[in-house]
């Protein structure tokens, strides 16, 4: 039984979201035993270990082999499971891209695919490990629903929300070590549905995963100069909440969107192409990687680096509202 | 050339600079120790001579090619590449610091001797074969190097480049396989047991041989001789070699080290 109470919530912002992701997973698994999770060698890295001890039977690695990993996943879920296929989000949505289109798209398997260490936190690794584009890729997609948690309670609500949900779905953990809490009590979360974290009148800023956070910070720097800064949690990428998007755009001198990867194709886009459909359009700039590579380094480097650090993103923010 | 000892020398020079850098550089969540560390003796033996590749034929397209798929190695092939000329001490030691080129996992770079940006498992391998094909096609000379772990070898595509070495009869590739027999969750044999791993090539018409990863002399044997198809060596190592804390631990894949085991680490490798 997973409670959120506050005591909790500072319990779980200790774990990693990937061991958070493994730990209420194991929870969940003892009252759904259709419940079914994979991995491809990252049976610790995933916070699994122990639902591999607990749950033998409800357990499989597929070795260093991802793309049989989503394909085993498919037709373990064709059978009934409900499984979680985790591994590196670089892996799971840019190297199965096919694997995941036919089967989680195109026959709708019931897989969640669970993509660990997505954006930059994985520093030195690199490009080959860094998780930059698997929410573009995962929203072209049909059927495929997309969530982006912001912090540990947010990943123990989206797990539950997965685990009650019949469907294919990427659930995409971003941020490394210790993740701030943005969510310090108890909320309702509905998958498609976006949370206003704070209201606003001048800007309006839409994140999800590690960038709600950052917007927050922003905001409460932005709010000492007289700007009025909305921030809303958009932690489902696909579908995307047009009516929240249409119920606070209106008025707003500046929409900035904000995410730990590729500008292109994911929420940034996502957002763009709702509002395009509007007749007039506000002015808007999407933040995130803009089209490029980044340079190895620490983590705190890489988002200096790719303009997502609290100065970068408030430096970028003056240049618009000018 | 080189001789044995000289070569030896070398690998230990090379273990007390991987140390260092993995532990002193700005990355303090670990570093790749195991799969560095099997491959020592490996790199040390290719870079002194088994492989036709110096600082002079670094852009000549009939220089022999080295291609690590198993991109983690970086502790054994940045220092390798050091040892042979390609990275100097300065670059070395920007490892894993912020804005290095030189950070986990290897980006292509021909000026380092760098083949290939690996990483991802098993796309170095495939990158290989399609190098030797189009070497074979220009009637070169030369011989590509492809090295592989043994838990690498649970990537498809690895088998899907096997089948076209095969069918297209790729005489100037050779294989390594770096058996230290642990990936990262656990040993091989309790994941994906990949034995018999010589039976599965000998399948596909390639020569294969086993040898002691760590026996320098007997590397330089194997690795010089060429065979008129495909050939595999098949290493046996220890992971983390010269680490006694961590040799032949899961755990030492990817690890970060106390103050207290760096320096007994020193230590050993140093007496090693």
């Amino acid at each position: 039984m997973i409670v959120f109470d506050p005591k909790n919530i500072k319990r779980w912002m200790m774990l990693s979201t990937r061991n958070a992701f493994g730990t209420f997973l194991t929870e969940l698994a003892a009252e759904h035993p259709e419940v079914f999770a994979m991995t491809a060698d990252f049976t610790k890295s995933t916070g699994l270990a122990k639902f591999k001890e607990q749950f033998p039977n409800q357990f499989l690695t597929a070795g260093i082999a991802e793309q049989n990993m989503i394909a085993l996943a498919s037709g373990l879920a064709s059978e009934g499971h409900n499984v979680f296929a985790c591994s590196f989000a670089s892996f799971v949505a840019t190297r199965c891209y096919e694997q995941v289109k036919i089967n989680l798209g195109y026959m709708q398997h019931n897989v969640k695919l669970v993509g660990i260490a997505s954006g930059l936190g994985v520093s030195f690794q690199g490009n080959t490990h860094y998780g930059l584009d698997d929410v573009s890729l995962m929203r072209t997609i049909p059927g495929m629903t997309i969530i982006v948690p912001s912090d540990c309670t947010e990943v123990a609500k989206a797990t539950i929300a997965l685990v009650n949900y019949n469907g294919p779905a990427y659930l995409r953990l971003v941020g490394e070590g210790f993740i701030p809490i943005v969510n310090p009590e108890d909320y309702e979360f509905t998958i498609g549905k976006g949370i206003v974290k704070r209201e606003g009148t001048d800007v309006l800023m839409i994140a999800n995963g590690t960038m709600v956070n950052q917007s927050l910070k922003v905001a409460e720097e932005l709010e000492k100069e007289g700007v009025s800064v909305a921030v809303v949690n958009m932690h489902t990428v696909k579908p995307l909440d047009t009516d929240l998007i249409d119920e606070l755009v209106p008025g707003k001198r500046l929409v900035v969107t904000l995410e730990e990867g590729q500008v292109n194709g994911a929420l940034g886009s996502a957002v763009a192409e709702h509002l395009v459909t509007k007749g007039s359009m506000p002015k808007m700039i999407r933040l995130g990687i803009q089209d490029t590579f980044p340079h190895a380094g620490s983590y705190a480097f890489l988002l200096e680096q790719c303009g997502l650090s609290v100065g970068k993103i408030v430096e970028k923010i003056h240049e618009e509202i000018k | 050339m080189k001789s044995i000892k000289e070569i030896e020398n070398s690998v230990k020079e090379m273990r007390l600079k991987a140390l260092d850098i993995a532990y002193h550089c700005q990355n303090k969540l670990g570093a790749h120790y195991g799969s560095g560390f099997s491959m020592m003796e490996i790199f040390a033996a290719l870079y002194s001579g088994a492989a036709n590749i110096t600082l002079e034929n670094k852009k000549d397209p009939n220089r022999d090619r080295i291609i690590p798929s198993k991109g983690h190695c970086v502790l054994g092939y940045y220092t390798a590449l050091n040892m042979a000329g390609f990275i100097s001490d300065e670059l070395l030691y920007t490892f894993d610091t912020n804005n290095t080129s030189l950070h986990g996992h290897p980006t292509r770079n021909l000026d380092r001797g760098i083949e290939f940006s690996a990483g991802s498992l098993g796309l170095g391998a495939s990158f290989a074969v399609g190098v030797a094909y189009s070497c074979k096609l220009a009637g070169l000379s030369n011989r590509i190097f492809m090295i592989v772990g043994d838990g690498e070898l649970q990537e498809g595509i690895i088998w899907e480049a096997m089948t076209i070495a095969s069918s297209r009869h790729l005489s100037n590739l050779t294989i390594i396989v770096d058996r230290n027999r642990i990936q990262f969750d656990d040993f091989v044999e309790n994941i994906n047991d990949m034995e018999s791993i010589e039976d599965k090539f000998k399948s596909f018409g390639f020569a294969t041989d086993v040898v002691d990863g760590h026996n320098v002399e007997a590397l330089m044997t194997i690795l010089s001789k060429r065979y008129d198809r495909t050939n595999v060596v098949i290493a046996d190592t220890v992971k983390a070699k010269g680490i006694s804390f961590l040799e032949n631990k899961p755990e030492s894949h990817y690890y970060a080290m106390k103050e207290s085991e760096y320096l007994q680490a020193l230590e050993e490798i140093k007496k090693g």
